[in-house]
This record gives structure tokens, C-alpha cells and sequence, in this order.
């Protein structure tokens, strides 16, 4: 009985606080937030982002993480373009492409020479970089922006990896494929809407 | 007996819930609260991301390099990082170097995740030059916030603690893939560099 209200004391002194003017300095917390959750607000970015880490897992050691340290980092290198405002044609179409091709490396379990699917990949990369560039907001931290720009899109690609390990067991390799099909197929209905 | 237990159970019960249900304005930063200033310099390293990821780059690069590197590291980063203080203290000019942040950032994060050998000046002399231009910028700031040298003792004490806490870990590591983590680490840093470059290039923060 103590215990409950013991319990029951302490839930009501947290959820009843007063200021807590902790640390929060002006935009940076926007900054952070707003980076971290960049990259997942559109679903082709996302469904890209995850296809690369489920290639890498299917593909095994060293693309497992070449894939996904490559990505990042020519994504960022679009991303500085369009932060320059460099115009790139043809972003949406690359971005569904991307989709469309990856999904389609994932169903057939396409193994090319490792510098091959980094090309690919990187080739992507630059594309949806690009799209973020030239979308962040202003009036942010730019570091601190970034830095939750580029956690959410390697917790992207570890997501992919996570569920790539399905790839040790003959029904997982079958599901995987099947997620590549998917993926095509969303890739295709973005270059329907991009291209409308 | 029982009774008089579960009473003064809840008096004590009472008399926190009245405590903390009625604090004051918690202001926990350290300029409000006034820890002084060495305690000012210790938690502004923490605070400020521009100096504390080139130092996470610094311990996980002479880190990967061994230990004879992260030990360099440890002392000259935090040296530098005090005279690069004293100078900028007696300045009182701060540094106009805009990009300098994004292109640390963008080369420590592009050498970790190369992970080739490097020389050990190299590596030291990095250190060097990091610990005295953030050092100078640190010292700057900190005359027009009187904090003194007090604070700059501050920051060298977080930085060295930073290097050695880093450094050893990535020493420690014997598993191959814990290596890859730490050069997956480092693009993740270069990526942040170039996406900063970009943005000072635009003229934003």
C-alpha cells in the first residue's frame, strides 16, 4: 500500500514540473530535431534508404558497410549542392529510380563487383542529397541539423541491415525478395507522380 | 505501532511531494546558476558541438592508431588547447574563419574513415593545430564572458578527459567489426562536415 502511493507521489511531483530552462539555447534543439526527422518524412526517402542497408546485408562483408558509408556521404555531397543552390535535373525522377532500381537489385539478389553497387548507390546518394539540400530550413544550427540529418539516415540504413539478416534463413531470403518487389513498386508510383 | 509508521511514512511522502511540487524556476544553465567559471569551462565543452565533435574525431583517429598515438593525443590536444586559450584571452579578438569548423569536421571524419597509418607528428601535429584554434576561439569568447583562465582550465580538464575516454575505448576495441564502427563513425562525421560546408557556404549558421 505504501509502495502504490509511494508510486502514486512520485508520478504526480514529475508529471507536474514547473520551468525547466535546461540547456535549450535558441534553434539548436530545433536544429537537431528537425534533421533528425528530415530524412524520414518522406516515404521515398525512406524506402531508398533502407532498401541500400537490405542490398549491403544480402550482398554480405565488405559491402555491408561500404554501401551504407557510402551513401551518407555522397548524400551529403548533393546536399551541399543544393544547399548552394547547384541545379540538378531531374530529382524526384531520380529519387523514384532509385527506389525502382534497388528494389529490383534486392528481388533478383544482384551480386556486381562491390565498386558497382557503390557507384549505384552513390549515384542515388546524390539525388536524394540534393532534395534535402535544397528543403532544409533556415534559421537552424546548420551543425547540429546535420549532425541529426546524417544519425537518421545511418539509423535508416542499420534498419535495413537489422532486417537484411532475414538473408540466413531460405523462408527470410524469400521475404526479402519479395520487400524488393515492394519497393520497386513504390518506386514506380513516385516516378508516376513525379513524372505527372 | 503500524499506524505510526504508515504516518510518518506519509509525512515524509507529504513533505517531498510539497518540495517538489512547488520548485523554483529551474534554470540549469551554468551562466544562471553560477557554478564558477571552472565548471563554466568544463560544461561548455559539452555544450558546444562545434568544439566537441573535432575532439570525439581526434580520439577515435589516434585511437585507431594505437596507444603510443592516443597518449599524444591526450597531452598535446589539451596543451594546445590552453596556450591557444591564453592567446585568444589576451586578444580578445575572435576569429573570423567561417568554414573552419565544417572543413575540421570534414577532414578528421574523412581520415578515421580511411583508417590508413599516418605518421605520429601527423597525428600530433592535428592535434596541435585543433587544440589552438579552437583553443584561441574558446579564449576569445570566454574574455567577453570573463570567465578567464579558470574557465579555459575548464575546457582543457573536459577535453583531455574527451581524448582519453575516446582514445581508450577505440584502443580496447579487439573485435574487427567495432573497428569498421568506429570508420562508418568517421563518415558519418565527414557527411556532417560537408552537409556544414554547404551551409556556411549558403550563409547560414
Amino acid at each position: 500500500m505504501d509502495r502504490r502511493l509511494l508510486i502514486v507521489l512520485v508520478a504526480a511531483m514529475v508529471a507536474w514540473p514547473r520551468l525547466a530552462l535546461a540547456h535549450v539555447l535558441g534553434g539548436e534543439a530545433a536544429g537537431f530535431w528537425s534533421g533528425l526527422s528530415h530524412p524520414v518524412s518522406g516515404l521515398d526517402h525512406v524506402l531508398a534508404m533502407i532498401s541500400v542497408g537490405l542490398w549491403g546485408a544480402q550482398l554480405g562483408a565488405p559491402a555491408v558497410w561500404v554501401l551504407p558509408v557510402t551513401f551518407p556521404m555522397v548524400m551529403a555531397l548533393g546536399g551541399m549542392l543544393g544547399l548552394l543552390g547547384l541545379s540538378l535535373p531531374g530529382v524526384e525522377i531520380g529519387i523514384a529510380l532509385s527506389a525502382i532500381v534497388l528494389g529490383f537489385m534486392i528481388f533478383r539478389e544482384a551480386h556486381p563487383p562491390l565498386w558497382v553497387a557503390a557507384v549505384v548507390v552513390g549515384l542515388f546518394a546524390i539525388f536524394h542529397g540534393h532534395a534535402h539540400g535544397t528543403e532544409l530550413p533556415a534559421g537552424q544550427s546548420g551543425l547540429l541539423y546535420s549532425i541529426g540529418f546524417v544519425v537518421a539516415t545511418g539509423l535508416l540504413h542499420a534498419t535495413g541491415i537489422a532486417i537484411g539478416l532475414l538473408h540466413r534463413w531460405s523462408a527470410g531470403k524469400l521475404a526479402l525478395r519479395a520487400t524488393g518487389v515492394l519497393v520497386t513498386l513504390g518506386g514506380l508510383a513516385f516516378l508516376w507522380r513525379a513524372m505527372a | 505501532m503500524k499506524w505510526g509508521r504508515t504516518l510518518s511514512r506519509l509525512a515524509v511522502a507529504a513533505a517531498t511531494l510539497s518540495v517538489w511540487l512547488l520548485p523554483a524556476d529551474a534554470s540549469a544553465h551554468l551562466v544562471n546558476t553560477g557554478f564558477g567559471p571552472f565548471y563554466d569551462g568544463l560544461y561548455h565543452l559539452f555544450l558546444t558541438p562545434e568544439d566537441l565533435v573535432p575532439v570525439l574525431a581526434l580520439a577515435l583517429l589516434s585511437g585507431l592508431r594505437g596507444a603510443r598515438f592516443g597518449r599524444w593525443a591526450l597531452f598535446v590536444l589539451p596543451a594546445a588547447w590552453l596556450v591557444g586559450g591564453l592567446w585568444g584571452l589576451q586578444q580578445q579578438a575572435e576569429l573570423s574563419l567561417p568554414y573552419l569548423p565544417a572543413m575540421t569536421l570534414l577532414t578528421l571524419g574523412a581520415l578515421v574513415a580511411a583508417d590508413r597509418p599516418l605518421p605520429l607528428p601527423v597525428v600530433t601535429g592535428i592535434a596541435l593545430v585543433l587544440g589552438l584554434f579552437h583553443g584561441y576561439s574558446n579564449g576569445a569568447a570566454m574574455a567577453q564572458a570573463n570567465l578567464g583562465v579558470t574557465g579555459l582550465v575548464g575546457i582543457g580538464c573536459a577535453v583531455f578527459t574527451m581524448v582519453a575516454l575516446g582514445a581508450a575505448l577505440v584502443v580496447s576495441l579487439k573485435i574487427p567489426w567495432a573497428r569498421i564502427a568506429i570508420r562508418v563513425a568517421g563518415s558519418w562525421i565527414a557527411a556532417i562536415g560537408m552537409l556544414l560546408l554547404g551551409w556556411t557556404f549558403r550563409g547560414g549558421s
